[in-house]
């Protein structure tokens, strides 16, 4: 070992510029979000809680072609549908395994009528698996909670399409 | 009154630790008592106003010693059953050591009680506590008096420690040591060449 | 009957009252130590820490102890009961039974004995008793390998550490802890004493279990080591052991070393700030320290460690010992002269 390696290794000259480095991390900007207080932003094709949405008149978008349902590679979409007492076609049973899903959105990609749509909501946690298999009601009330963000990112994304 | 109590209740743990290392069924109990057993003596010397052989017995015995005991006992897997199968057999010896050193205290006791001339030949006086501490008491006792002895005795210990050494140090022919400093000391310029290799010339 | 009063109830009284005023601020220090180790610890690696319970995460400490008291003890079938419960008590009881002399301010101690450093020696070395104690209770591997690791380590560092109390002896000539901090001595006797400082706080890293030197622990490759059996209270107390003598270490090498309750670098215009806080700055002046070093550095090996106390410290400070007390005789500078 040379003289000066010698010296610098008898002062802990490594061990000072690593405890100096560690010190100045100090006064950086903290890069973590105080998570529940705070969230990171979201892209407008963020695919997180599954939702059904309505037209502004309040009638279901959903004309049930299935579609779907069969592009679905999780099969995690199971639909019936029957015609209404008006003569239109419209689902009486859609039910979505959010265990299944995989958050592809090509049930997204597949709807003419952009009814069901992934919307940016990713907080749904919850203590039972029988909360997860959503019904239709509740995928309606999914796209009457957050049509504002929906449609916002759906007008902010078409012009890439 | 207080410091009598104190002294049998030391004493007695004292004792009665000391019975339960050589009874114990398990060996690591055993170490545990004779710690309890270290710590109860230093107590004991604490009373007797010998602080600092107090603390050097529990940081010598206590701190280091018994450690090493617990931690070879640990290790080895003793199977105390069968040792205990011997404990008849060493008795009648054991017991021989144990009452020669008990008639020996007695003596000691007895001559010291008969002769009258047996205090003054106490090797020096225990000076007052309050003029100097016991630290420095014992450090002008061993650093004149006894300082051949006290010599010898770390001169012992050295041979002791030397003769340990060689005595489980074998060289390993195949043992491969790591050497830090040249480890450290590497340096990428040493190690490390980049090379621009020209399109189709390959490396030579 | 006033008698007794007077000369036992009284004097119990004052001790207890004085016990009370240590172990109290000692316990809601060592509260706040693990939230500021939390916090620096995440400012380094540019983190929040906790902020959720209280403002600025607070009451963290707080909530934490609710969470390990509600807890179930669980004791491992195979466990040796006593000595499995007995382990994480005498940690405890060791790392606050420390306290007793060690001097906050002028005549504010406990017990100001004569032997108080080898006093403090001999608690801090039998502190390794818990770890064994519990690795091997726990009839665990993990656990054994750790209280092992906790043995050897503990061994290798005592001697050097040992060396370096003795340097420090030279220049006070007293083992009391009040004298060594009000002993004064020549500014290159300080100049002298920095490797020995910069010994005794690497020296303390290892006594205290912590990283780097937290082998007995090492949760990447023993996975909690001689705590993995551990659960709620009994868990609690080794936390708290550990805690309270990283706060006792640091208690040390202040008196030691950085002049104790005395302002710093003997100014005598900061003497109105009264010597228990002086004492407390300096003992988190410490305390940043450790944690400065976890946030630093990564974990030692077994053997480079028994290597650094063995080959390293142990003939260094053999060889500052000699070197500090020639170079106090030959100034005439040796105390008690």
């Amino acid at each position: 070992m040379s003289f000066a390696k010698s010296v610098r290794s008898f002062f802990l000259v490594e061990l000072v510029r690593g405890m100096a480095l560690t010190f100045s991390y100090m006064f950086r900007p903290r890069v973590t979000l105080n998570y529940p207080f705070e969230k990171g932003p979201l892209s407008p094709r963020f695919r997180g809680e599954l939702a059904l949405r309505r037209y502004p008149s309040g009638e279901e978008r959903c004309i049930a072609c299935k579609l779907c349902e069969a592009v679905c590679p999780a099969q995690a979409i199971t639909i019936e549908a029957e015609p209404r007492a008006d003569g239109s076609r419209r689902t009486t049973r859609f039910d979505i395994d959010m265990t299944k899903c995989i958050y592809c959105g090509l049930c997204q990609e597949s709807c003419p009528v952009d009814s069901i749509v992934l919307g940016p909501n990713f907080e749904y946690g919850t203590e039972t698996h029988a909360e997860l298999l959503y019904n239709k009601q509740k995928l309606l009330d999914n796209g009457d909670r957050w049509e504002a963000q929906i449609a916002a990112n759906i007008s902010a994304d078409v012009k890439y399409r | 009154m207080i410091e009598a109590i104190f002294f049998y209740i030391f004493s007695a743990v004292l004792i009665l630790s000391a019975a339960m290392v050589v009874s114990a069924r398990n060996p690591v109990h055993a170490v545990l008592f004779l710690i309890l057993a270290f710590f109860n003596a230093a107590s004991l010397f604490v009373m007797l106003g010998a602080e600092f052989i107090a603390m050097t017995l529990v940081i010598v015995y206590v701190g280091a010693v018994a450690v090493l005991f617990l931690f070879v006992v640990m290790m080895l897997d003793i199977n105390f059953a069968e040792l205990r199968r011997g404990m008849m057999k060493h008795l009648p010896v054991g017991g021989f050591v144990g009452v020669v050193l008990l008639i020996e205290l007695i003596w000691l006791y007895v001559t010291s009680q008969i002769d009258p001339s047996a205090a003054s030949r106490v090797a020096s006086p225990v000076p007052d506590a309050n003029v100097i501490t016991n630290t420095h008491a014992l450090g002008q006792v061993l650093y004149t008096q006894y300082v051949y002895p006290f010599q010898i005795s770390g001169l012992i210990l050295l041979v002791a420690m030397i003769g340990a050494i060689t005595l489980t140090l074998r060289p390993l022919p195949r043992a491969r040591r790591q050497n830090v400093s040249k480890q450290v000391s590497r340096e990428v310029k040493d190690v490390l060449k980049v090379i621009k290799v020209e399109t189709g010339a390959g490396v030579e | 009957m006033a008698d007794l009063f007077t000369t036992y109830v009284v004097p119990v009284l004052w001790i207890a009252l004085k016990i009370m005023m240590i172990v109290v601020p000692l316990l809601m220090g060592m509260a706040y130590l693990t939230y500021a180790e939390r916090k620096i610890l995440a400012a380094m690696q540019m983190r929040q820490g906790p902020m959720v319970v209280g403002m600025y995460g607070l009451l963290q400490p707080f909530a934490d102890a609710v969470k390990l008291l509600g807890k179930e003890t669980i004791i491992p079938t195979g466990a040796n009961k006593f000595v499995f419960v007995m382990a994480p008590m005498l940690t405890f009881v060791l790392s606050l039974v420390a306290w007793a002399v060690i001097p906050v301010s002028d005549g504010f101690v406990i017990a100001n004995i004569n032997v108080g450093v080898l006093y403090l020696f001999a608690i801090s070395s039998m502190g390794v008793y818990g770890i064994l104690m519990a690795g091997w209770a726990s009839n665990s591997h993990y656990a054994f390998l750790g209280g092992l690791r906790a043995a050897a380590q503990m061994v290798s560092y005592e001697v050097s550490m040992g060396l370096v109390l003795v340097t420090v002896l030279l220049t006070t000539g007293s083992l009391n802890l009040s004298q060594i901090v009000t002993a004064e001595h020549p500014w290159w006797v300080s100049l002298l004493l920095f490797p020995m400082f910069v010994i005794f706080v690497i020296s303390a890293l290892a006594e205290t279990n912590r990283s780097p030197f937290d082998l007995p622990e090492g949760e990447s490759e023993l996975v909690g080591g001689f705590n993995v059996e551990y659960s709620s209270m009994t868990f609690a107390l080794f936390f708290l052991g550990e805690y309270m003598n990283m706060i006792l270490m640091s208690g040390m090498t202040s008196i030691l070393f950085l002049g104790g309750w005395l302002p710093p670098f003997g100014i005598a215009a900061l003497g109105f700030i009264p010597g228990p806080i002086w004492f407390a700055l300096k003992v988190c002046f410490v305390l940043f320290i450790f944690i400065w070093a976890r946030g630093t550095m990564p974990r030692y090996r077994y053997d480079q460690l028994m290597r650094l106390g063995w080959k390293v410290f142990l003939p260094f400070t053999l060889a500052w010992v000699v070197l500090m007390a020639g170079a106090l005789l030959y100034n005439n500078a040796l105390p008690g002269m």
